[in-house]
């Protein structure tokens, strides 16, 4: 997904790093990373570390971080959109207003990215300081407990203790319960769901309770599209 | 044994070490399980020390042992273990993780590519970095 903005501008001190949150690391994630056969880094992080430091919610969310070291956007969608609420459960088509949505955010988010890989500093999708800092969204108590429960559980599912595992990881959810990928995560460590993503009836029924909240939420970028699309399951 | 996990990773500790919802270590294998150990100043991590609460020093230390989890519920961190008390999780505060947002200095990981090699964030100082997560599920 990143190969092209990342060849097209790699002389241009620009560096892609994508990190894989995957509890069973390379067991689910190879296959993955063969079909898109990135020249980028690409990292495996089976404990969720980076959403833990970052506080990120879902995937896939980015931070955009300058020469020194700075963030200049703190994390958020990487372009993705609701719209995908909107396919049809049986056959994954989608409708064509939805796709082309889907596709004017994803173009929108990619030439902001392309914008600031050219131009870091000068670009001005480069937050400054305190715009940066107003865009951050901060953890809370429940936050770094939901980490430390999901942590704990993560390692009691995969080191022969799956019931007390389940529980943890159960309760980081309950803790959390913003993080689609904790939930997702679970999902996937039980084996749940087909067609290369976790999804069942309990997933979807989730995904119909956020009703007009987002499953991702916008970047606050000019020209993104903000609204749904469609009318979301009351 | 017990199994000391932190965001550092996981190391087993050998013998005798809890005490009811409390995990008691020596100093030496508290650094090496956490990376903090006693010091006259209190339980430390290089130059940063948490002097011991006074009046409460039998309940954060015993001679060479030191109470980890008295001293990590003290710093506001979270604690947990599983039912046996042979897990034991050490996590971190919401105030360190949100003041450490909030420096804009991005937070630097460690983590391996597909090869097994270990790349850190910081590595990259110099380029503009485009950090993004994404999974198989």
């Amino acid at each position: 997904m990143w190969q092209a903005v990342y060849e097209d501008h790699k002389d241009d001190d620009f560096m892609v790093i994508a990190v894989a949150q995957e509890s069973r690391g390379l067991e689910t994630a190879q296959e993955f990373i063969d079909e898109a056969n990135p020249s980028y880094v690409v990292l495996i992080d089976q404990e969720h570390v980076v959403s833990d430091l970052y506080n990120l919610t879902n995937v896939p969310q980015a931070i955009w971080i300058d020469e020194g070291g700075q963030i200049v956007r703190p994390p958020e969608t990487a372009g993705s959109h609701d719209g995908w609420r909107a396919m049809n459960r049986e056959d994954m088509s989608m409708p064509d207003n939805s796709a082309a949505t889907i596709a004017k955010a994803q173009e929108t988010y990619m030439n902001a990215l392309r914008d600031w890989a050219k131009n870091g500093a000068d670009s001005k999708f480069a937050f400054d300081e305190v715009a940066a800092r107003a865009h951050l969204r901060m953890p809370t108590d429940n936050t770094a407990l939901a980490f430390a429960n999901f942590y704990l559980g993560q390692y009691l599912y995969q080191n022969g203790n799956q019931a007390e595992g389940i529980a943890f990881l159960e309760a980081a959810v309950d803790l959390k319960p913003e993080s689609w990928t904790m939930y997702r995560q679970i999902m996937n460590l039980k084996e749940v769901g087909q067609m290369g993503f976790a999804a069942d009836e309990a997933f979807f029924a989730r995904v119909d309770a956020l009703g007009a909240e987002r499953y991702y939420e916008p970047p606050d970028l000019e020209g993104f599209p903000t609204e749904l699309g469609f009318e979301p399951v009351a | 044994m017990v199994t000391v996990l932190t965001e550092a990773g996981h190391k087993d500790v050998p013998g005798d070490n809890t005490r009811g919802d409390d995990l008691w270590l020596s100093s030496g294998d508290a650094e090496s399980a956490t990376g903090w150990t006693l010091k006259p100043e209190g339980f430390c991590q290089g130059d940063v020390c948490v002097p011991t609460p006074q009046g409460k020093e039998a309940e954060f230390t015993d001679g060479d042992a030191v109470n980890v989890t008295a001293f990590w519920r003290h710093m506001g961190r979270p604690v947990l273990h599983d039912s046996a008390g042979d897990t034991w999780m050490l996590g971190n505060s919401a105030s360190e993780r949100g003041s450490a947002l909030e420096s804009l200095e991005a937070p630097d990981f460690t983590l391996p590519d597909p090869r097994g090699a270990m790349h850190s964030l910081s590595d990259y100082r110099g380029k503009k970095v485009f950090l993004t997560t994404w999974s198989s599920w």
